[in-house]
């Protein structure tokens, strides 16, 4: 395997804290492309912040080597990475205003004066802040500061932009809004992103890549559409989204995702060539856009299936169906309880 | 500043619960003052006589300037040992801060004279500190009797007043800032210069004002400690009243540290407006 030029590059990453047992990260070895969108995502406690810190410089490497551009950077001040960070809580520095947070970076580089002047506009404009230069952080809203905070991390033009739960301060609305303006800068700068998240549904709507954290080590990666149509471990399918996950045979797993299946009160209506089960409805809820049907088969296992807005349907909680699927559409992973991760 | 308050009759009620302490305030401490005052201008006749004999005196100038002088290298040295303490508290575990937190409050549970016999005793002609000084090829260290005696026993009393106030704003300084001047390209000591140490002004200001007002009157260490050639504010004022009954020219001297005081506290009143309004919380709370 010949060593990637550009973009940012980790080589058997490892951390371990004295006193623990196993290590935060244990063994990372990932290629983040030039440009790409890459998302760490895991429950916390997975590694992916800690996987984060290393790069950015804030935590020192047990073992392995980051490099950017092929430069070796895991042992450089953080100050010398020419990295952007954004925090989630902000850190803004709140005796500062916010022209003065966003050309912090600028500053620090001795850009001339009208440059700074020119680029703080700039970047103020882009996340449609211009009007409050002059205010200071605690005068503006969590979800201005944030803007406020991305501003000033790609004001200075970094070679990529490192953002560790931006959204996760933030109530659901901002969130959502926040997450189409950051998608929306990241085709307008073209800049590498490393997202870190626990959201899953923030990693599968913004990345081009996805990097699944469990337990120190990546359980997966991939593009969204992989992770979710073909999971490679029980983990991963439960973590990204829901899944009827059935233990045909001995030593593995099928998944198939509730889109995926079809209800039937009888087995006449069952094509040819389809995969069936009878379960049990447990619960029915009508979210609008569709309507979600929760199962328990026969083996005690739980599922789900997603019926869409239109669908009328007769199914009510106690009664038998048969779930039906096309083989084509199962994802076959091994057992945990036989795979020793 | 911009906080919301209670407006309107809660407001209204709670001045009642600040007569008990406006009352003592009042018979205690400004009928007093006012006596002073009064007779350092009415008597032995009306008129600015004793203060332009304080003016006009210079040993009398002589003793302000050398007060204001100690008073200031005091708070100088406790602010820079006091400093890298709190710093330090903010950084160790729970246990550790609790432990040095002990350390800097043990003076408040020392009576005042005991804690200065006890300086007496270690700068005394042949005591420990000169000893430990001579044992190391330093002969004839006495600090009884002079300026650096009583700067360092006082010192000691004011370290806890200057720690304190800067441990508090410490704790409210969001350490993620400095990671956040990091990645922004600021070296550490740029990102201390620039960020860490502005965000704790207001502990330095609040410090800083009450070690060295509480400095210009101290009476017992300089009495104790130091010599009457060396004499400070608060001994000339109390030689004057204990030993030449002049009550109105102390009343006069005693007024002049109190407009010496109140400057010095409009001054660190003006620093301090401008660094407090553009805090967060923090600043508003301490």
């Amino acid at each position: 395997m010949t060593e990637p030029m550009t973009g940012i590059a980790t080589t058997q990453v490892t951390k371990a804290y004295p006193g623990s047992e196993r290590p935060a990260v244990d063994d990372v070895s990932l290629h983040i492309a030039d440009g790409e969108f890459m998302t760490f995502l895991g429950p916390s406690g997975s590694g992916k912040t800690t996987m984060l810190s290393m790069i950015a410089g804030f935590t020192p490497l047990s073992a392995g080597s980051i490099t950017v551009d092929g430069r070796e950077i895991s042992r450089l001040k953080p100050h010398r990475r020419d990295l952007g960070v954004v925090f989630q809580q902000y850190a803004l520095f709140p005796h500062l205003s916010v022209a003065r947070n966003v050309a912090f970076g600028l500053t620090q580089r001795k850009r001339p004066k009208a440059e700074i002047d020119r680029r703080v506009g700039e970047v103020l404009e882009m996340v449609g802040l211009s009007g409050v230069r002059e205010r200071f952080p605690r005068q503006l809203s969590g979800g201005q500061q944030q803007r406020v905070a991305l501003a000033r991390a790609v004001a200075y033009e970094p070679r990529a932009l490192l953002l560790d739960e931006p959204l996760a301060a933030l109530d659901k609305r901002l969130r959502d809004q926040l997450q189409r303006e950051i998608a929306h800068m990241h085709r307008e700068l073209g800049m590498t992103f490393l997202f870190v998240t626990h959201d899953q549904q923030e990693a599968l709507t913004l990345s081009d890549r996805i990097a699944v954290f469990n337990e120190g080590r990546i359980e997966q990666l991939g593009t969204p559409a992989e992770l979710y149509e073909r999971p490679g471990t029980l983990f991963v399918a439960q973590f990204l989204g829901e899944s009827n996950a059935l233990r045909l045979r001995p030593g593995e797993v099928t998944i198939v995702r509730p889109e995926r299946v079809t209800l039937h009160t009888g087995t006449e209506s069952v094509a040819a060539g389809q995969q069936r089960r009878s379960a049990t409805v447990t619960d029915v809820v009508y979210v609008g856009d569709h309507s979600r049907i929760w199962l328990r088969y026969a083996d005690g296992a739980r599922g789900c299936a997603v019926l869409g807005a239109g669908t009328t349907h007769e199914h009510r909680p106690g009664s038998e169906v048969v779930v039906a699927w096309h083989p084509e559409h199962e994802a076959v992973v091994p057992d945990a309880e036989g795979n020793p991760k | 500043m911009t906080a919301i308050r209670p407006a309107g009759k809660p407001r209204a009620r709670a001045h009642w619960l600040l007569l008990p302490a406006a009352a003592v305030l009042l018979v205690v401490f400004f009928y007093p003052l006012a006596t002073i005052l009064w007779r350092s201008i009415a008597e032995p006749e009306f008129g600015p006589g004793n203060y332009l004999a304080v003016l006009g005196d210079a040993v009398a100038l002589r003793v302000v300037l050398r007060t204001l002088g100690t008073a200031l290298i005091i708070t100088a040295v406790t602010l820079l040992i006091a400093y890298p303490y709190a710093y330090a508290m903010t950084l160790v575990g729970r246990r550790a801060r609790g432990l040095l937190t002990l350390l800097v409050l043990m003076p408040f549970w020392t009576s005042l004279m005991a804690r200065n016999f006890a300086w007496y005793v270690l700068e005394q002609r042949g005591g420990v500190i000169e000893r430990a000084f001579a044992a190391i090829g330093i002969h004839g260290v006495t600090l009884l009797g002079s300026v650096a005696g009583v700067t360092v026993a006082m010192v000691q009393v004011m370290l806890p007043f200057m720690v304190l106030p800067l441990q508090n704003a410490m704790l409210g300084i969001d350490r993620g800032l400095l990671h956040a001047a990091g990645s922004l390209g600021a070296p550490r000591p740029t990102a201390f210069l620039r960020i860490y140490l502005p965000l704790s002004m207001p502990g330095v200001l609040s410090g800083v004002s009450v070690v060295f007002i509480m400095s210009l009157g101290f009476y017992i260490t300089p009495a104790l400690l130091g010599t009457p050639q060396q004499a400070l504010v608060a001994q000339v004022i109390g030689t004057r009243v204990n030993d030449l009954l002049d009550f109105p020219g102390a009343g006069a001297l005693g007024a002049v540290l109190l407009v010496i005081t109140l400057v010095v506290l409009a001054l660190l009143g003006r620093v301090a407006g401008p660094v407090g309004a553009s805090m967060t919380g923090g600043g508003d709370r301490g």
